[in-house]
């Protein structure tokens, strides 16, 4: 067993924590009040490759593995969580589901400009009366020659209004039985007919990002933009879900990081009864248990990575990984406040951002409850993962740098 | 056709510098010297724009080669640490003979950049004397490079003195020192770091140079830590803004300092 | 004998050079001021004034404004014809760069922007300030030959002006020629009216509480009261509030005033490095805990849009302004 990262990995991170700490942190509160995206946030991360980081340079990504993206987005969410959010759509659930899953001449047309940083990603797979319960979805998708003819609305779609390319679900066969072998996958572009979109403001959190809606009617998508096969929507949600929660659980590990960074601060700073509250024993026992849920987080997530690297599957790792970081992200941000008193009540300080951006994760890319449901089903035998037709690409050097 | 920007780790310009059984010590990492994140951005800058080569270079131990290695994820061609354990203790003029040298070897360089001043030691004399001793023109205090043309061997540049701005031309070979205002620093790229991971960085020692240590001039004798501020701090209250500024102004007049 | 090597600036030395005679003058030795430029008579009584014994002045037409190589070529020549036990100058940018360049030529021994220097058995000892101010270092001149050193501005006394003083004044001729120098100087725009923050005695500055480039609004007027000069942390001048040439702190300039007012600064370990040789610091700042609090002087917690405006009409009456 070997845990060292490698100068590159190093290098890598390194860089990342520049970028979000010299050009996002100094005004995330602006943006987080007007709850807006700063505009410069999508284009210097594609400038910089972020966008692009884990996928293989012949397909205009920057080569790095499976680990480095996790690394990224615990630097990104150490800053800001919509920062990372980016990456869980962007490449984690579209990305990353084309390189998988997607065929040669779509590689080309969607995953090349998407890791150039060129088009934005986004997934659309919650409905207004479909969350958890994918199935349950009413889009449609009605096949009519060398098209698909796409009815329905998405709802919660991070980057819905900025983004170019939105991998979406919808029905093609609305009776199948068992209900989720109806579901297709497709590659929407921001420009065809009847697609549309909108903002949903007044978040808790997440506010300096862009979560919002998009809506189809009697959208014409050609034959061409169907990702995998007729029916096969779900494996690939599913499949696109194992690499969208390690973004989010790698994220968590980071806004833990900075609950615990800004505690430890914070304690050697205050000063209460004549001495800092760093001093203080109750005041240590919220340390140390911030540094526990960072210690346990960042290794489930890091072995998760290491799975995919090696090319195996990691579903229930992943899971796993993003309960609980996730859940321990608003943990560690409800002593991070506690141990800021009245001061970490007010956006003075940056921990009740973190409360309020730490939240979503326990509710996207499956809440707590239903990775529990799935941990307690693989354990009880109710739950097992078979080979799907297209295994995410283990991690090979060569095929990723030339 | 070729410029070299030399550099070195620093600690962080954050990190909690001491000294312990008469050494400096510090626990947090090395950086780039922060005024080199300008030289190496404008190395890069310029081996963009005028296709020219860029080597960046060290004169230090194993951990100057961090800082080499930033330097090629930034965008530099080749890294070079100099380093022999005659170097050991070396002083400026022991620099500026073996950086000189090392130049000179490289063969083709018309231009070596420099960041205002190393901000471990706090010095720039070796920036002067690097030049002397390769026998070119010294421009410290760059704020702009204006022009330059590596074909025709000129160039032109904005220099911050006390009194003001100093436009000046020169011929080329010249050795500069770049100050912070002279771009926005560039981050590594990733396939920057990739090489750089990658890179393989020759060492040169004293021999390869051709460069005997002599005997030093100037010698560290001691170091101490200054004496503490901490503690002092008079805190002045009042009713109003007027009362506090009041008496703030009466101290201020009782210590002589207007 | 020692040089001290003189800068001057519209026809008067600079204030750092009168510091240098100063401390060269305290050392008991004959002190012998170099002036180079064109037309610098005044500059050589005032050099005399300033505790010189000795002039060697040149003037030539390839002197008149500074440019490092025919500076440099020249002290060095004068180092080796005259065999000086010491060379000194103001650590300025030009001092610095003639200096060192000239200690290369003649392979001499240099210490570098020192805060304190005595002679020991014949060698210079110095203190510099190192790793940005957290450490004070000891260097001491080993070998032999000429011992160069260059001096932090405000670091010495400067004696008081004797206008009743004079001396021998020697000239010596430049070294290059015209067509012997690379560099040229196309022009020289002179920054209007604000005083020099390494030299100045009162420094009025400003960080992120100023909100904004008119945020420095109450920051200039304290300084114009003062007679000081506007300094401002690393977050003001990134935000383009204010060029750079104001910026104090680990990337900016070090200065040493005797009063440093700190308006809206947290006070980051990279702006210490910049200030925390001031004599007097004073705090003023809406955030009880920022850390510059710890190293002032006087601590004032409150809004500086109030505090700097009173603070000045405060001052101005008390200096009959
Ligand atoms: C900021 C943000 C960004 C998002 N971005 C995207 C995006 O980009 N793309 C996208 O497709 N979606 C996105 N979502 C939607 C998100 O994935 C869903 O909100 C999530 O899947 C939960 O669905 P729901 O909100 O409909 O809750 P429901 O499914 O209605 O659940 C409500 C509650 O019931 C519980 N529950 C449900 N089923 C069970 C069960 N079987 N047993 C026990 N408890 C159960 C849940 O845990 C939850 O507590 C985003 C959401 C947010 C908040």
């Amino acid at each position: 067993m070997d845990f060292s990262l490698t100068e590159e990995h190093l290098m890598a991170q390194q860089m990342v924590r520049d970028f979000a700490h010299n050009e996002i942190y100094p005004t995330i509160k602006e943006w987080d009040r007007k709850q807006q995206l700063n505009p410069i946030v999508l284009p210097r991360m594609a400038e910089l490759g972020i966008l692009g980081i884990n996928i293989p340079v012949r397909y205009g990504g920057q080569g790095f593995d499976y680990l480095t993206l996790a690394l990224v987005c615990e630097e990104l969410e150490r800053v800001d969580t919509p920062l990372r959010v980016i990456m869980s759509v962007h490449m984690g659930l579209n990305s990353m589901s084309v390189l998988q899953w997607g065929t040669e001449e779509q590689k080309q047309r969607f995953l090349v400009p998407q890791a150039k940083g060129e088009k934005y990603a986004a997934f659309g797979l919650t409905e207004p009366n479909a969350g958890s319960d994918v199935a349950a979805m009413s889009s449609t998708a009605r096949r009519e020659g060398d098209v698909y003819i796409l009815n329905g609305e998405k709802m919660w779609i991070s980057l819905a209004t900025k983004a170019h390319h939105i991998l979406v679900f919808a029905k093609t066969d609305p009776h199948a039985n068992p209900p989720h072998s109806g579901i297709t996958a497709f590659m929407i572009t921001d420009d065809m007919k009847g697609v549309t979109s909108g903002d949903i403001h007044d978040k808790l959190g997440v506010r300096a990002g862009s979560t919002g809606w998009v809506a189809m009617q009697d959208v014409e998508v050609p034959v061409e933009n169907r990702i995998g096969e007729e029916g096969e929507g779900f494996y690939i949600a599913m499949a696109a879900l194992d690499n969208g929660r390690y973004t989010v659980g790698a994220g968590a590990v980071g806004l833990i990081r900075a609950c615990l960074e800004d505690s430890i601060k914070y304690a050697h700073s205050r000063e209460t009864f004549g001495k800092p509250i760093a001093k203080h024993q109750l005041v240590q026992q919220k340390i140390a248990f911030m540094q526990q849920w960072y210690d346990a987080s960042k290794l489930l997530i890091m072995k998760a990575g290491w799975l995919k690297n090696i090319g195996q599957r990691n579903t229930r790792e992943t899971s796993v990984a993003k309960w609980y970081a996730t859940d321990m992200s608003v943990q560690a941000a409800l002593e991070a406040i506690q141990i800021h008193g009245a001061y970490g009540f007010s956006d003075e300080y940056d921990v009740e951002r973190y409360l309020r951006n730490g939240k979503g994760a326990v509710i996207y890319e499956g809440t707590s409850e239903i990775h529990q449901l799935m941990q307690a089903g693989y354990a009880l035998g109710f739950r097992e993962d078979r080979p799907l037709r297209c295994e995410l690409p283990a991690y090979d050097p060569e095929f990723w740098q030339n | 056709m070729h410029v070299v920007v030399l550099t070195k780790s620093t600690p962080d310009t954050a990190a909690k510098v001491s000294v312990e059984g008469g050494t400096v010590t510090w626990k947090e990492a090395m950086v780039l010297n922060p005024w080199d994140e300008y030289a190496v951005t404008e190395a890069v800058l310029l081996k963009e724009a005028h296709k020219v080569k860029a080597t960046v270079m060290t004169l230090g131990k194993e951990e100057h080669g961090e800082a080499l290695k930033q330097g090629i994820a930034i965008g530099c061609d080749q890294g070079i640490r100099i380093w022999d354990d005659g170097l050991e203790g070396h002083d400026s003029l022991l620099y500026a003979r073996s950086v000189a040298a090392a130049v000179q070897k490289l063969g083709d360089a018309s231009l070596v950049i420099f960041g205002k001043e190393f901000s471990d030691t706090n010095t720039d004399q070796h920036v002067y004397q690097v030049a002397r001793k390769l026998g070119w023109t010294v421009l410290g205090s760059v704020a702009k490079i204006l022009e330059i043309d590596f074909g025709a061997g000129t160039i032109k540049v904005e220099r911050l003195l006390e009194q003001g701005k100093q436009i000046v031309t020169s011929k080329l070979p010249v050795v500069i020192a770049v100050l912070k205002d002279i771009n926005e620093p560039k981050y590594p790229s990733f396939i920057g770091i990739r090489k750089a991971s990658k890179a393989d960085i020759p060492v040169w020692g004293l021999a390869d140079l051709g460069v005997d240590a002599g005997s030093l001039k100037t010698k560290v004798t001691a170091l101490a830590e200054p004496p503490k501020r901490e503690g002092e701090v008079e805190m002045i209250t009042g009713d109003s803004a007027a009362q506090i500024a009041a008496t703030l102004a009466d101290k201020l007049l009782e210590d002589k300092v207007l | 004998m020692i040089f001290v090597w003189l800068e001057h600036f519209n026809g008067s030395l600079v204030q750092a050079s009168r510091e240098s005679l100063g401390f060269a003058k305290s050392l008991g030795d004959s002190v012998t001021g170099l002036v180079f430029g064109q037309g610098v008579d005044g500059v050589v009584s005032e050099a005399f004034h300033y505790g010189a014994d000795k002039v060697i002045k040149a003037e030539d037409a390839t002197l008149e404004t500074f440019r490092a190589e025919p500076y440099i070529a020249l002290l060095a020549k004068l180092v080796q014809d005259h065999n000086p036990t010491y060379v000194m100058a103001a650590a300025t940018v030009r001092g610095r760069e003639t200096l060192s360049g000239a200690a290369a030529d003649v392979d001499g021994a240099l210490l570098h922007d020192v805060v304190d220097a005595k002679v020991e058995g014949g060698k210079l000892v110095a203190t510099r300030a190192i790793y940005s101010g957290k450490v004070v270092a000891t260097e001491a001149v080993v070998g032999d030959g000429p011992q160069f050193v260059t001096l932090r501005s405000r670091a010495f006394k400067a004696l008081e002006s004797d206008s009743s003083r004079s001396g021998d004044v020697s000239t010596a001729a430049p070294v290059l020629s015209e067509d012997q120098i690379a560099t040229k100087v196309e022009s020289f725009e002179a920054s209007v009216g604000t005083v020099s923050l390494t030299d100045a005695a009162i420094i009025v500055s400003g960080g992120r509480g100023v909100g904004g480039p008119e945020g420095f609004a109450p920051i200039r007027e304290l300084a114009a009261v003062l007679g000081g000069a506007v300094g401002a942390s690393r977050a003001t001048v990134d935000a383009g509030w204010i060029p750079y040439v104001h910026q104090v702190g680990q990337t900016g300039k070090v200065v040493s005033p005797d009063l440093y007012i700190a308006c809206g600064i947290s006070g980051a370990i990279q702006h210490q490095a910049g200030m925390r040789s001031s004599k007097i610091i004073v705090a003023i700042n809406k955030d009880a805990e920022a850390p510059i609090f710890k190293i002032a002087r006087y601590g004032v917690v409150g809004d500086l849009f109030e505090v700097v405006p009173a603070l000045t009409e405060a001052l101005k009456a008390r200096l009959g302004k």
